[in-house]
């Protein structure tokens, strides 16, 4: 409402590009980083020099080279262009994943912590239980109930961590709720439904924002973990993660490159990711800044898990 | 400080409720018959076993909230999780055998985690902004972005390729030789301590900023205290209470790392039991896995929340 940002879209917009870079370096090389492997992943068929399939049978195992650039894999396939493929399946999967995350924990927290009382409580017994499965084990789990494949890892990392991130949104409303302009949105005739999407909803942006940018970074480390064990996406993907599992790991004491460079990737993502979700989550919602769980807390777990949430929220 | 035990304890009850039926019936949907895989194999088709018998011996012919049932009754008044469906074997029994691996892993890389990441993170507080400080941060964020089965994938490659030097990949008792033990352990266990170290590091960093920052250490300081003292006697004794929640909350981290370890450095532990029952679809098994942990990490919770109260008053009180 009284809120500068919204005020004119894209100067808007222009104005926090630049504050981003005045205030947080760092942060805006990331986001650089960030939009370079977008493109990369758009445009990965134009980029890539050969198909990532294509078998070249005189070049098995071959070390970096200037026709292969990362080198060759033991069926002569070019790493340079399975790895360009792999930016695209983990920008996909990350962005997709993670705006499911975002969906799950407005519908989750969002109805739990407007609405309050018995469904709050309910609910969030239910967030306990699934937040106590330590979430490889709960991923492992589900994945091989729905099996191998894109749209099932999609889903599967979506939901599970828009229920783990649904505590941060919960928070966030219970602390906006007991603003004087929702009692007004309500004296003025609105339902308690239409006063969460207009009033509230908005003004919870910002965390909402927060949980996007950092979770899609997990995400992405959790599609290569879950694919590197053989349970998230079929090995003919060329994820970064299914090119450091079974197949590639018989050769690689022949052939190091090829444990290299995927992990280099992901790291280098992550890193870009993280960087830059920390400064967008600066400059966007400084109340966040401070030591964890500050967000409309309770007690016990609920509070610890918010700082959990902010492992990397909280420590600049 | 009853009425909060008693309070929390009482909480606990329905997560772990709510926990069993997720385990329960996550393990149970898993698509793929084991009872197809078992009807073919040579020894039944040779004495010429049949379906519903094998279903009926395996207690799986009955709706799956009766099944239900019968394994909470199983847990609760006879405290067993049932039999594997292959092997025979109580679940029980063999996550107790697996379970030292994994214990010895996860403590290790705890200590790791812990010794590196502590001292780290208050010498960075104290010297904010300085060369180390920005150094030992900047190094903590790569810590979280690089992937641990990378890194173990790759202390398991180059070392190998460059001094034709390679991890054991057979593990010796701890009675037979501590050292050799040890050796199997060293490099998994550091490979999760540094990547729990980084989150450790700007815990205890941020803790100890904010920490430094109140008013009796104003007054330690207005003493004439030596900074040894200030920061040994009056900062970190505070600073540190919540990091013993890092503990808790790392736990979780911690289980999914020791899957990934144990796969790579052939560690018989519960995460590659857990694999294993996983592909081999072995319900029981994934059930009891499952709920072992998850029942670990709640119990590891609810005592860390009670030490924390005992610490620190005000959180009895909120």
């Amino acid at each position: 409402m009284g809120d500068p940002r919204e005020q004119g879209g894209r100067s808007g917009l222009a104005h926090f590009l630049v504050r981003l870079w005045r205030e947080k370096p760092l942060g805006a090389i990331g986001g650089v980083v960030v939009l370079a492997l977008i493109l990369v992943a758009i445009f990965a068929d134009v980029l890539a020099p050969y198909p990532f399939d294509e078998v070249h049978l005189r070049d098995l195992l071959k070390p970096p080279s200037a026709e292969h650039l990362m080198g060759t894999d033991q069926l002569g396939r070019d790493l340079l262009s399975r790895n360009i493929h792999g930016a695209r399946i983990s920008m996909f999967v990350g962005l997709l994943a993670t705006s499911l995350n975002v969906v799950v924990a407005v519908l989750i927290g969002g109805t739990a912590g407007f609405f309050g009382g018995k469904l709050d409580l309910v609910v969030q017994r239910f967030v306990d239980a699934w937040m106590a499965f330590p979430g490889l084990l709960l991923l492992l789990t589900i994945m091989s109930l729905v099996g191998q494949g894109l749209l099932q890892l999609i889903l599967v990392l979506g939901v599970s961590g828009g229920v783990v991130a649904s505590r941060l949104v919960r928070g966030a409303v219970i602390a906006v709720k007991e603003n004087d302009y929702l009692q007004a949105a309500t004296a003025t005739g609105s339902t308690r439904m239409g006063a969460l999407v207009r009033h509230v909803l908005p003004n919870v942006a910002a965390p909402i924002i927060v949980v996007f940018s950092i979770n899609i970074g997990a995400v992405i480390i959790s599609e290569a973990s879950l694919s590197f064990l053989g349970f998230g996406l079929s090995p003919e993907i060329p994820s970064w993660g299914t090119l450091l599992s079974r197949d590639g790991r018989k050769y690689m004491e022949q052939a190091p490159w090829l444990a290299l460079w995927p992990g280099l990737c992901l790291t280098l993502t992550v890193y870009s990711l993280n960087m830059f979700g920390d400064a967008v989550r600066d400059l966007l919602d400084p109340r966040l800044r401070g030591g964890g769980g500050r967000l409309g807390t309770h007690r016990g777990r609920t509070g610890r898990a918010q700082t959990f949430s902010g492992r990397r929220r909280s420590h600049r | 400080m009853r009425a909060y035990v008693v309070r929390r304890i009482l909480l606990i009850i329905p997560t772990l409720f709510l926990l069993s039926i997720l385990v329960f019936l996550s393990a149970r949907f898993i698509p793929g018959d084991i009872v197809d895989t078992m009807v073919a194999s040579d020894q039944n088709a040779m004495y010429g076993v049949d379906r519903e018998a094998l279903l009926r011996a395996l207690g799986l012919d009955v709706p799956v909230h009766v099944q239900y049932g019968r394994w909470l009754q199983g847990i609760l008044l006879r405290g067993t999780l049932g039999n594997s469906l292959l092997g025979d074997w109580p679940v029980e029994e063999k996550i107790a055998g697996r379970l030292p691996v994994t214990l010895e892993l996860g403590l290790l890389a705890m200590v790791i985690g812990l010794v590196i990441g502590v001292p780290i993170g208050i010498y960075s507080a104290i010297r904010q902004d300085t060369t180390v400080d920005y150094m030992g941060r900047s190094v903590a964020i790569v810590g979280l972005a690089a992937p641990n089965f990378w890194l173990g994938i790759m202390v398991m490659t180059y070392p190998s390729v460059w001094w034709g030097w390679s991890p054991p990949m057979r593990l010796v008792p701890v009675t037979e030789d501590l050292l050799r033990n040890l050796e199997m352990f060293l490099l998994p266990s550091l490979i999760l301590g540094t990547a729990l170290s980084a989150a450790t590091m700007r815990m205890t960093r941020t803790m100890m900023l904010e920490v430094l920052r109140q008013d009796y250490i104003r007054t330690a300081w207005s003493k004439g205290l030596k900074e040894r003292v200030v920061v040994i006697r009056h900062a970190i004794k505070n600073a540190l209470i919540p990091v013993v929640t890092l503990i808790g909350l790392q736990l979780p981290i911690l289980v999914g790392g020791a899957v990934i370890m144990e796969n790579i450095f052939n560690l018989p532990g519960l995460g590659r039991l857990m694999l294993t029952a996983l592909t081999d679809r072995d319900y029981p098994v994934i059930s009891g896995i499952n709920l072992f942990f998850a029942t670990v990490v709640v119990a590891i919770n609810l005592i860390i929340d009670l030490v924390y109260g005992y610490l620190d008053p005000r959180v009895r009180y909120a």
